[in-house]
């Protein structure tokens, strides 16, 4: 009797596994066809010399050495990359800002919040268009508002100095996209949250300090997490508006990655750098998740 | 927080910051307006005197617009229609059915969010080439029909939140999983099947490292590419470019206007529920 009711449990168990995988299957197979075929591909590709006409040659690390040897435009991509990190904090704190405002009682609060998001709307290349007439030195609205302030404006995208900054001030005009994240987190906190430090006689500093921030740090991590990701393949930007200038002062990362494949059709070299970009983001998420135990409060949680 | 600001000093504040996050806008379409004199003035002339609307068919003129209007709108639609379709199903098996391995396999799925592109783009690329496919549509379409995991993870958050008690009841009159997720779930959701298909339109609307990969032929590029290729050959034309990119923004503008809520919810929802 036992073993006929386990072997029906069984039965009924196998049902459910093969009923939740055949739902799934759409994703499982693309998975398999568009995510782990090319990641073990990538991975082999990366020690061989394949120039897409003859078959890929084995060369063992050869690629990577090449890389890490190749100080003129790895390590320089590299680093030029490694600056737009700044803009993370930065734009972290706009879009923290721009949703605390915005989480107010005030009439035609939805007007601004549409105003605010806008240029996260705008398409990529259409941005990129808007901004590089937006930065021209001589006619642009930046330096126009900078004459204006009795400031002179840079050069922006015509000098290595200034091109990177240009695009951190271009991307922080999008920072409407994280303030709507932000802003859906702040309405989340309980209001009894705030009851309560008000009548310890919290001020509005102690308030934000240790009620808000700590209620919405999951979503700040959230952010910083697609954020260091993002970094690290900014791509369309760069390639329309400096094609990598002046001076390959805005060759990034991505940037390089895609001439190799399809420009100079190396494509060993390219999934070699795919792999190092995989190992990098790899360790720069694993990091940013090791100190959020410090700083991310997940309700529930027992502390 | 709510009342931490006086509402005259909040009103100041939102307005100076919603005009400085307008002024690049309002550039590109007042720059749209203006005749090949009044834009290299030292002074910004906001609203152009006369306005010369003949730049908007002119900058049409330049570049194909229609043709690749068109080639967009194929993109996009078969995007939507793949997305939508390979997304209802897996989100039906990791929200509302129990089996063995389900949190395993969503964990993969959420991984590869994590994955950065170029990791596949270039086996991916081989493959395309080696089927032939490089140089049409296929490439940009047929992947949206093997379920993209962000919208996958979309609408199971928001199967979640439907009451089992109306698949249990249907289950009771004998309906079958399959059944129940058509006749019940995707009734309910289409809030979220809607904001899925909008971040699906939107995405292969503003597509720019597809098209440029898998689109060699001129007559084939969407309007994305077709903008960076009016660049190359029209660049010191500021005002027919800007007239040119305002007229790829305005319909993405339009959709958000009508369907603001849709995605503003949609965001915050991916964002907020872990």
């Amino acid at each position: 009797m036992a073993s006929v009711m386990g072997s029906r449990e069984a039965r009924r168990e196998r049902r459910s596994i093969i009923t939740g995988l055949l739902f799934i299957s759409p994703w499982l197979v693309g998975f398999l066809i568009f995510t782990l075929y090319p990641v073990i591909a990538s991975a082999y590709l990366s020690f061989t010399d394949y120039r897409v006409l003859a078959p890929p040659r084995w060369v063992g690390l050869g690629n990577y050495r090449d890389l890490f040897a190749d100080h003129d435009y790895f390590w320089p991509s590299l680093g030029d990359t490694a600056f737009m990190f700044l803009e993370l904090p930065l734009s972290l704190v706009l879009g923290l800002v721009l949703a605390l405002l915005l989480d107010q009682k005030l009439r035609g609060i939805a007007v601004y919040r549409t105003i605010l998001y806008l240029p996260s709307i705008v398409p990529a290349v259409a941005s990129a268009m808007l901004w590089l007439f937006v930065l021209n030195p001589e006619h642009g609205l930046v330096n126009a508002g900078l004459h204006a302030l009795h400031v002179p404006g840079p050069p922006w995208l015509a000098s290595p100095a200034w091109a990177k900054p240009a695009m951190i001030l271009m991307d922080l005009w999008g920072a409407g996209g994280g303030m709507v994240i932000y802003l859906a987190a702040l309405q989340g906190v309980p209001t009894a949250l705030y009851e309560a430090a008000a009548l310890d006689g919290a001020n509005a500093w102690q308030r934000l300090r240790f009620v808000t921030l700590p209620s919405i740090s999951p979503v700040i991590f959230f952010n910083l997490i697609m954020g260091v990701i993002g970094t690290f393949q900014y791509f369309t930007q760069t390639f329309i508006m400096t094609s990598g200038g002046p001076n390959n002062s805005t060759l990034f990362y991505a940037l390089y990655l895609y001439q190799n494949a399809f420009q100079y059709f190396r494509m060993g070299t390219a999934c070699a750098m795919a792999w190092i970009l995989f190992l990098l983001t790899m360790v720069a998420t694993l990091i940013v998740f090791k100190t959020s135990a410090r700083w991310v409060y997940y309700e529930g949680e027992a502390r | 927080m709510k009342k931490s600001i006086t509402p005259i000093l909040g009103h100041v504040v939102l307005i100076a910051l919603s005009l400085l996050f307008l002024a690049p806008v309002l550039f590109m379409i007042s720059t749209s307006l203006k005749a090949d004199n009044q834009i290299y003035t030292s002074n910004i002339q906001w609203i152009p005197n006369p306005p010369v609307w003949h730049n908007y068919p002119a900058a049409l003129a330049y570049f194909p617009f229609w043709l690749y209007l068109r080639n967009t709108l194929i993109i996009c639609v078969g995007t939507v229609i793949g997305t939508v379709f390979s997304a209802a199903l897996p989100a039906y098996g990791f929200a509302r059915l129990k089996w063995r391995g389900r949190n395993a396999m969503f964990i993969l799925m959420i991984a590869t969010i994590m994955l950065p592109s170029q990791v596949t783009l270039m086996p991916v690329f081989l493959l395309f080439r080696s089927l032939g496919w490089t140089g049409s549509f296929l490439p940009l379409i047929v992947p949206s029909f093997f379920g993209n995991a962000f919208s996958i993870f979309l609408l199971r958050q928001f199967f979640l939140g439907i009451p089992q008690e109306l698949s249990d009841a249907a289950r009771i009159d004998g309906c079958n999983e399959l059944g129940i997720l058509v006749r019940i779930i995707l009734p309910l959701a289409k809030p979220a099947l809607a904001t899925v298909a909008l971040f699906s339109f939107m995405g292969a609307w503003t597509d720019f490292q597809g098209p440029l990969i898998y689109l060699h032929d001129s007559h084939q590029y969407t309007l994305a590419i077709g903008l960076q290729s009016f660049l190359g050959r029209h660049g010191g034309e500021w005002n027919l470019l800007m007239a040119a990119s305002t007229v790829v923004t305005l319909p993405l503008i339009a959709a958000f206007f009508f369907a603001q809520r849709t995605f503003i919810q949609g965001i915050a929802m991916t964002g907020v529920k872990g």
